[in-house]
């Protein structure tokens, strides 16, 4: 098989010509890291023009198999055809040039260069010198030719996140690709972004002039933009079919399979005074030319409020200033009424504790063992006064006590923490953060990366403390999980909280707007 | 997704108390291989310049550990290496590589040699245990100034160390050549010599100088800090994962100086005794480049101050053969450091198989696999 280039290059010279969508089909594909089958036998089929959604938990194999398709791996066994034919796509580049592409969760553009510049240097062909003045008459014609556009002389990293996610769909048909892989496309859109441009690829299906097999976790997306659904689960194929045959309990439960997730704790009534209270606070952000300005923010005993936001927008520095990482130019932090720096000893005396965003790089030292990483909050704590002398057995009790109790699968206690699966390392430090009394329990994107069962179980433990009084602030870049936990939504746009509701005038489309910064 | 990350999944039946045990096999095995690997390397280096590798070794062995006498000699350069060494490994496991431990040393001894003159009359009672702490202090505030560099400036530590380390060196030459010098050393500059009350004297029965116990005490004492209290736990936290540190609220600033400077406390002793035991007093010969060799220790030891007592011991031996080796078979002087720089290399390189050797999975099957 021929690695060139030569079909793309045809295909984008004459806008004009012949652009079909290509089909693919999987046939008894299987993948085998050693022991381990990550990919069973799955045959799937996208026909030209299909938007065919892939669900499965994580886990389940859907990286392994768009990865057996884009030749990134080699399937142990089972085959790929490409309309129909052999596909015998070798690599990466093997996959191009048959008209096979991906789209990644996170943008593959360089901020500084224009739209235009992208999509010129994304070519495998690019002349030694650029003659810009065809290349964007070329440009030009290639985008009048398409459903929806965007400004060609514009910097990426002035174009909003929508507008990026639709240039590397862009940038995709440029290079000639008729079958497109679209890995989590929304993940770091706003709602509103995130259905324009699934509709404008939607549109490109029906026209015939593509094909998109679009992995997802979101199934208002797949209901709404998909024809077809194939779901895995443990590596195996466990049905799919017509999207408009299945509900979304129906896709659920192939999902999930046997497995079933705890029941979410009820909501109860509770009340209580403010814990935590920022006033008037300023910092400087990770870039250090903007600011993150918290005029007023207040979480009360009982009560989770919800930060709603897309990532980057200041949560991060949010985080550090709660957690002391980042001086205050100015303002007040309080909890319980105290000036609060979360110093060791002002954590302890206010009850303060963490759940920062991917435990395993921000809240565990990976290669110590499950047992430490456990006794990270209670290692100098006596019975009356602080130890000096370090208590391994009392350690490794409370550990194999607290291991027990919050399901954490290790092999040992004595294994690094970096050898456990993402939910069980979160399973460790919410074991860890929530024993004994907790006041205030600051969170960010706990369930990120985890499986439904997980989830459901961290959720519910997160309620739990609500309902026994914790103060609760919770930032998530998870709409859906902010509007099933919190008490009260916020949402934070540009380092600052430009908008509040209760959860029950929560309204999607109202909280996207002001998470664009739009409104 | 992490495929084979977790080792409890299917197809893994991995035995758990086997799991610790493969922690500690990996910090033996790989130090020890990395060794051999330099003293292979190290062995070609001497074909190509037309010597026995084999005479070589038998050498080392034969001054460095091969009679009482050559025993004695290598226990003596033991002593600075140990504390040379606690510099690099003790901040080491906040994270910190200091790779400037020299210049504390250095710092040490001349504090050592400027200040017994101004305490010839004291008693050695309270005069030699004063020069210790003098020589710890400043070696202290020397390191601790890097950390606290590196905690308030970000000033990187390992540049700033080995650049205070030269600042140090000229400072030696400029106090001993200067305002501290003895008018009665002419040849080269020292300090005035230790009043004999306040030189330390050998072990008893030994030709071997205090320094060595202490030394070892040193390594012991580091080894409780770090692995048996809770302000070891605390820095073992901070240097395994800063931001978890700083999340769970722990003073990471308070550590990384107070860590550095106990490690450069150390090597400020260790040019105490180069003064009081060795050279009777300071001058240009206390920048003799146990710092440097005392940061190939601890890399050897993992950084484990217990490791480093019998590295120390192997690596002072290969010192301590140093000028027989130059004489019997014709080498040039800077043969050790050319070993030494293969050994370091090789060890650096070891690194990156941390973790990689699947030994629990590899015993589990029997050792099929």
């Amino acid at each position: 098989m021929s690695a060139e280039p030569d079909i793309p290059v045809a295909v984008y010279a004459k806008p004009d010509g012949a652009k079909t969508a290509v089909g693919i089909e999987t046939v008894g594909m299987t993948m085998r890291f050693g022991s381990f089958t990550a990919l069973d036998n799955v045959s799937i089929e996208v026909r030209p023009g299909s938007f065919h959604a892939l669900l499965g938990e994580n886990g389940a194999g859907k990286s392994t198999l768009v990865k057996c398709i884009m030749g990134f791996y080699h399937a142990t066994s089972g085959n790929l055809l490409i309309d129909g034919f052999d596909g015998g796509v070798t690599d990466p580049r093997d996959a191009h040039a048959k008209g096979l592409g991906m789209v990644y969760q996170h943008f593959t553009l360089v901020p500084a260069l224009t739209a235009a510049e992208n999509l010129v240097i994304s070519r495998a062909d690019v002349p030694a010198v650029i003659d810009w003045d065809a290349e964007m008459k070329d440009l030009t014609a290639f985008m009048n030719a398409m459903p929806f556009r965007v400004p060609l002389t514009e910097p990426v990293h002035r174009l909003a996140a929508g507008e990026k996610q639709k240039l590397e769909i862009l940038k995709q048909l440029y290079l000639g690709r008729r079958f497109l892989i679209l890995d989590e496309p929304t993940s770091v859109l706003t709602p509103d972004e995130a259905d324009e441009v699934l509709g404008h690829v939607r549109k490109l299906c029906e026209a015939g002039e593509l094909s998109v097999l679009m992995i997802s976790h979101k199934f208002r997306e797949v209901t709404a933009f998909a024809d077809e659904v194939s779901v895995l689960r443990r590596g195996k194929y466990v049905g799919g079919g017509l999207v408009r045959d299945l509900s979304h309990q129906d896709m659920a439960a192939m999902m999930m399979g046997d497995a079933k997730p705890v029941d979410p704790a009820p909501r109860e009534a509770t009340e209580g005074a403010a814990v935590l209270a920022l006033e008037n606070v300023r910092a400087r952000d990770r870039s250090g030319l903007k600011d993150i300005a918290i005029d007023a923010l207040s979480v009360r005993a009982g009560e989770i409020v919800g930060i709603a936001g897309i990532s980057g927008n200041g949560q991060m520095e949010l985080m550090e200033i709660l957690t002391g990482q980042r001086p205050l130019a100015a303002g007040r932090m309080t909890v319980h009424g105290a000036p609060y720096h979360a110093t060791r000893a002002e954590e302890r005396g206010l009850k303060v504790r963490y759940l920062p965003e991917e435990p395993l790089h921000n809240a565990c030292a990976p290669r110590m063992t499950v047992a430490e990483n456990i006794g990270f909050r209670s290692f100098e704590t006596g019975r009356d006064k602080p130890r000096f002398w370090l208590a391994p057995g009392e350690m490794k009790r409370r550990a194999e006590r607290l291991v027990a109790e919050y399901k954490v699968k290790t092999a040992s206690i004595e294994s690094p923490i970096a050898s456990l699966s993402g939910g069980n390392v979160q399973r460790a430090v919410l074991a860890r953060e929530l024993e004994g009394e907790v006041d205030l329990l600051v969170i960010s994107n706990p369930c990120f990366g985890l499986d439904f069962t997980a989830v459901a179980e961290i959720r519910r433990r997160i309620m739990t403390a609500r309902n026994q009084g914790a103060a609760v602030l919770l930032m998530s870049e998870d709409l859906d999980e902010i509007l099933e936990l919190a008490d009260r939504v916020l949402v934070m746009s540009e380092g600052s909280l430009v908008y509040e509701c209760t959860a029950a005038e929560a309204d999607i489309p109202t909280i996207g707007h002001h998470m664009g910064g739009h409104a | 997704m992490a495929i084979g990350a977790d080792i409890t999944g299917p197809g893994r039946p991995a035995r758990a108390w086997l799991l610790p045990l493969a922690g500690r096999v990996e910090g033996f095995v790989l130090p020890v291989a990395a060794l051999l690997t330099g003293f292979l390397a190290f062995a070609v280096f001497l074909l190509f310049l037309g010597k026995s590798p084999v005479d070589f070794y038998a050498l080392v062995y034969k001054a460095g550990f091969g009679t009482a006498f050559s025993w004695t000699n290598t226990l003596s350069r033991a002593a600075p290496l140990l504390f040379a060494a606690l510099c690099v490994a003790i901040p080491a496991r906040l994270g910190l590589v200091v790779i400037g431990g020299e210049g504390a040393i250095v710092l040490g001894g001349v504090m050592t040699g400027g200040l017994a003159a101004a305490l010839a009359g004291w008693p050695a009672l309270i005069a030699m245990p004063l020069l210790a702490i003098m020589a710890a202090v400043v070696g202290g505030l020397w390191i601790g100034a890097v950390g606290a560099l590196r905690q308030w400036r970000g000033v990187n530590e390992t540049i700033a160390s080995l650049l205070m380390a030269y600042i140090a060196i000229a400072l030696m030459n400029h106090l001993v050549e200067g305002p501290l010098r003895d008018p009665a050393s002419l040849n080269k500059p020292s300090t005035a010599p230790l009043a004999e009350t306040l030189k330390v004297g050998d072990l008893p029965g030994w030709n071997v100088h205090w320094g060595l116990v202490l030394g070892i005490l040193g390594c012991i004492f580091a080894w409780v800090l770090i692995e048996r209290t809770t302000l070891g736990f605390s820095a073992r936290i901070a240097g395994g994962n800063v931001r978890a540190a700083q999340v769970q609220g722990l003073p990471v600033g308070k550590l990384v100086i107070g860590f550095t400077a106990l490690g450069g406390a150390f090597a400020g002793l260790a040019g105490y005794f180069e003064v009081s035991a060795v050279h009777g007093s300071a001058n240009a010969s206390l920048a003799s480049g146990y710092g440097y060799t005392g940061i190939l220790v601890a890399f050897l030891a993992r950084h484990n101050p217990l490791a480093i007592i019998p590295v120390a011991l192997l690596l002072a031996g290969f010192e301590a053969s140093s000028g027989l080796v130059q004489r019997r078979m014709d080498l040039p002087d800077a043969t050790m450091l050319v070993l030494q720089g293969f050994v370091f290399v090789a060890i650096l390189a070891s690194e990156t198989f941390t973790g990689r050797i699947d030994l629990v999975g590899w015993l589990s099957k029997g050792g099929r696999a």
